[in-house]
């Protein structure tokens, strides 16, 4: 079947802003849209930009907007979005060119809550303990694969880039809930900033847009509860 | 073109599992620098599913010594057995210590590390599977890879994200740095260090059906072949048995490990044919064969019989969510059926090489056949040929690699670093990676010579000729394809002249390597004329310990191949016939 694809194209070098580009591809229902980005890179255009590597959702770099909604290019197939299919890429970072964004400040972000262990106890010569029951209590944010799906989907961040975002806050969550660790407090109190945890206000978008499926705003709502404790 | 200089003692190529393992063993005793072509957490150890093997004896009794027995019996004898012992006997403390920073393992109810079954790991020299695999659900490389990372962050190690290293600076036999491409700007940078890990990953794209990412491209191999290192058994790349079908998607041993079941059209367990005693929990190059075989006999499934089918429909809803959710959602996401209620489609589907750039149990580079050592350089991890895998890796024992001789490698840079004094590098030691992407910039583009049709028959032709089953007919084909596409490739052209995030660029330099990775595995694959492990001769079908119990070393002659070969390191097991 032909599907008509439009870009949103930049390349700093040529152009003063963005504008669409519009391509008839040949493709299968089954192909996924990261299949159409490589038809047009390796057979029409080779300057289309994105990032992509794993192609099956793990490694997280190719989170795009893909008819108004953020998704990953490798896990949407063609069937399952309307045609024309229009790929612009993710909202409120600065974009390099084309599909490409400077993640500079989402990992400036992510590094400011703490994202590590922190458990200064002699630990022994064998693993620290834990229950099932504790591990569950943060299984749903390991799975987080700092795409910025969440965070650029996400309407206050668009307006206020200062704010951490939610997947700095996942990635907070993942420690917070950890039994195994000693640093909640100074996570907690780093997220009641006025850059934290409660500038959320619930939009959901996160969740929707999360590839891996995590309750995004569920644990942003714990994170905001845990603080309350701590004060 | 903009050069930028860098000075540091020690750089790491790479930001996975092994490169990032040594970079929290060598930046407290070194300036050093992380370097990555893609971002650290985008690594292909992210991928990785079903577990780490340690005899932790967590479940059951075990001991390092039954780990050490499988993986020598696994490698078909090929691996050299103090290395093995090394690896598993360490893997113990490096299971310990990556819990203790952080790693979240899935728990028994004790509160201890959970472990599974893995194909090829038994306890009592094959009496019966064992519980050794300890695991993250079916996501324990992304675990891996995360604890790692953050771990670095933690200890706030320098990272260059998104800078290729596309050649090193060898001067009198030493080394002196790594010259690297800036995607997002096209600067080059020189980065002078006396000590240089390569941690850069695998080559699975010189195959069409891979699970490997498109960033596997042998970049660590390929640069040093360029500058006449050897590569080690090259000949032996492992197919893993369960690949979605077409798409090659990796879907974890983990499934197997857990009750799930190989099927051929008529919804036979042929398993039970090929490996009586451990069945579908037989090593992956024999469930490979085993798969290719009932497909070429007519048993596989589907319009063309040409894939069967991995049933996991007996485990039940709660095994499923519980112990293999991701691998369920690739099922859901790409082939659109439900893995509680139908069986999967799948084919074998390219996977993991065994062999790599040649080191010591240091992790320190050798040149030759010999041992002797390049100072200076290392490399550990997939890009690595310690050998610990030989003939065939077992499930789980990458992951432990990673990290076992990724910390090695950490401990030479630092033991080198600390003897040694500061090399320079003065500014014309860019010029010969300035030339190349000058001479790819100024020509005028052409769609004969373009990246991504040269790379196309490359993949269809390594995929049709030098896969699963060989043959000197089929191996002598496909070297004179590669020579034909070599030629082709002294005039690639692209059509991107820019210099911001000109990926296909960088895409055509990494076809070089993927044609020096795909001409080595051939020619190492021709010569060897006996059947071992992952490398199967149709026309030697058996194993022959008096002429081949030998790693091959492939160096670059020309645009031809030329090999040597060193003796197998035996130690605690003698060869004995494969059986399972």
């Amino acid at each position: 079947m032909d599907v008509k694809v439009n870009i949103l194209r930049y390349n700093p070098e040529t152009d003063r802003k963005g504008h669409w580009e519009e391509y008839i591809l040949e493709a299968d229902p089954d192909e996924r849209i990261l299949d159409l980005l490589h038809k047009v890179k390796w057979f029409d255009d080779g300057s289309l930009a994105f990032r992509r590597s794993c192609a099956h959702g793990v490694c997280g770099s190719d989170a795009m907007i893909v008819n108004g909604e953020n998704m990953l290019a490798c896990q949407v197939l063609v069937k399952e979005v309307s045609t024309p299919i229009k790929i612009e890429p993710i909202r409120g970072l600065p974009v390099i060119k084309d599909l490409v964004v400077n993640m500079d400040s989402f990992f400036d972000s992510y590094k400011k809550v703490m994202p590590f262990l922190v458990n200064d106890d002699e630990p022994g010569e064998r693993e620290r303990l834990q229950s099932p029951e504790d591990r569950d209590r943060f299984e749903d944010t390991t799975k987080c694969i700092l795409c910025a799906a969440c965070t650029t989907s996400c309407p206050v961040f668009w307006t206020a880039d200062t704010y951490v975002g939610p997947a700095a806050i996942v990635n907070a969550h993942r420690f917070v809930f950890d039994s195994r660790d000693n640093a909640s407090k100074q996570r907690l109190e780093i997220l009641q900033d006025i850059d934290g945890a409660f500038r959320c206000r619930t939009a959901f978008n996160c969740t929707t847009a999360c590839p891996r499926g995590i309750q995004v705003t569920k644990a942003i709502e714990d994170v905001k509860r845990e603080t309350l404790t701590i004060n | 073109m903009k050069v930028v200089r860098h000075s540091f003692d020690g750089v790491i190529v790479g930001a996975g599992g092994a490169g990032l393992r040594a970079a929290i063993e060598a930046a407290p005793h070194m300036k050093l620098a992380v370097i990555t072509k893609l971002y650290p957490t985008r690594s292909h150890t992210g991928a990785a599913q079903g577990g780490m093997s340690a005899a932790l004896a967590n479940v059951e009794e075990d001991n390092w010594n039954w780990h050490a027995f499988d993986t020598v019996k696994g490698s078909d004898y090929l691996a050299d057995q103090p290395a093995v012992d090394i690896l598993c006997k360490e893997a113990i403390d490096s299971v310990v210590e990556l819990e203790h920073w952080g790693l979240p393992f899935s728990r028994l109810e004790n509160g201890k590390i959970a472990q599974r079954r893995f194909g090829g790991h038994t306890v009592k020299e094959g009496e019966a599977p064992a519980f050794r695999a300890c695991y993250a659900a079916d996501r324990t490389g992304h675990m891996i890879l995360q604890t790692l990372y953050q771990k670095c962050v933690s200890m706030g190690v320098t990272f260059f994200d998104e800078f290729q290293v596309l050649d090193i600076k060898i001067d009198d036999g030493v080394c002196k740095g790594v010259i690297a491409y800036e995607v997002a700007t096209g600067d080059i940078h020189i980065f002078e260090a006396r000590a240089v890990t390569f941690a850069t990953g695998g080559f699975g794209k010189i195959y069409k059906v891979s699970s490997n990412a498109h960033s596997l491209t042998g970049d660590g191999p390929g640069i040093l072949y360029q500058k006449g290192i050897p590569l080690e058994d090259m000949e032996f790349y492992q197919f893993h048995p369960t690949g979605i079908y077409r798409l090659g998607i990796l879907l974890s041993e983990a499934a197997r490990g857990e009750g799930g079941i190989l099927r051929n059209k008529d919804g036979e367990r042929f398993m039970e044919r090929y490996a009586p005693s451990i069945k579908d929990l037989a090593p992956r190059d024999m469930v490979s064969r085993a798969i290719a075989t009932e497909i070429s006999e007519g048993n596989g499934a589907g319009p063309n019989n040409d894939f069967v089918y991995l049933d996991l429909t007996h485990l039940g809803a709660e095994t499923i969510k519980q112990k293999l959710p991701d691998i369920t959602d690739f099922v859901r996401t790409y082939v659109k059926i439900e893995p509680i209620d139908e069986p999967i489609p799948v084919q074998p589907t390219a996977h993991y090489a065994m062999g790599g750039i040649p080191t010591d149990v240091e992790a320190r580079v050798l040149s030759d056949a010999n041992g002797t050592i390049l100072p200076g350089v290392y490399s550990a991890g997939e890009s690595a040929c310690v050998s610990v895998h030989g003939a065939n890796r077992l499930g789980t024992n990458s992951l432990l690699d990673i990290v076992v001789f990724g910390k090695r490698a950490g401990q030479s840079m630092v033991d080198y670093v600390s003897s040694t004094k500061p090399m320079s590098l003065s500014d014309n030691a860019a010029e010969d990676l300035s030339n190349k992407i000058n001479k790819l910039m100024s020509k005028e583009h052409s769609l004969e010579f373009s990246v991504p049709r040269i790379r196309e028959e490359l993949q269809d032709s390594m995929e049709e000729n030098a896969k699963i089953f060989r043959t000197e007919d089929s191996l002598g084909k496909q070297t004179e394809i590669l020579a034909d596409l070599r030629d082709r490739y002294q005039n690639i052209t692209i059509s991107d002249k820019g210099k911001v995030f000109n990926t296909e660029l960088l895409e055509a330099i990494e076809l070089e390597y993927l044609l020096d990775m795909s001409d080595t595995t051939v020619a190492s694959a021709l010569h060897r004329k006996e059947s071992r492990g992952a490398h199967s001769r149709v026309d030697h079908v058996e194993r022959d310990d008096k002429n081949w119990l030998k790693h091959s070393f492939a160096f670059k002659n020309g645009n031809s191949v030329k090999l040597d070969y060193k003796d197998v390191e035996l130690g605690n097991y003698e060869p004995k016939e494969r059986k399972y």
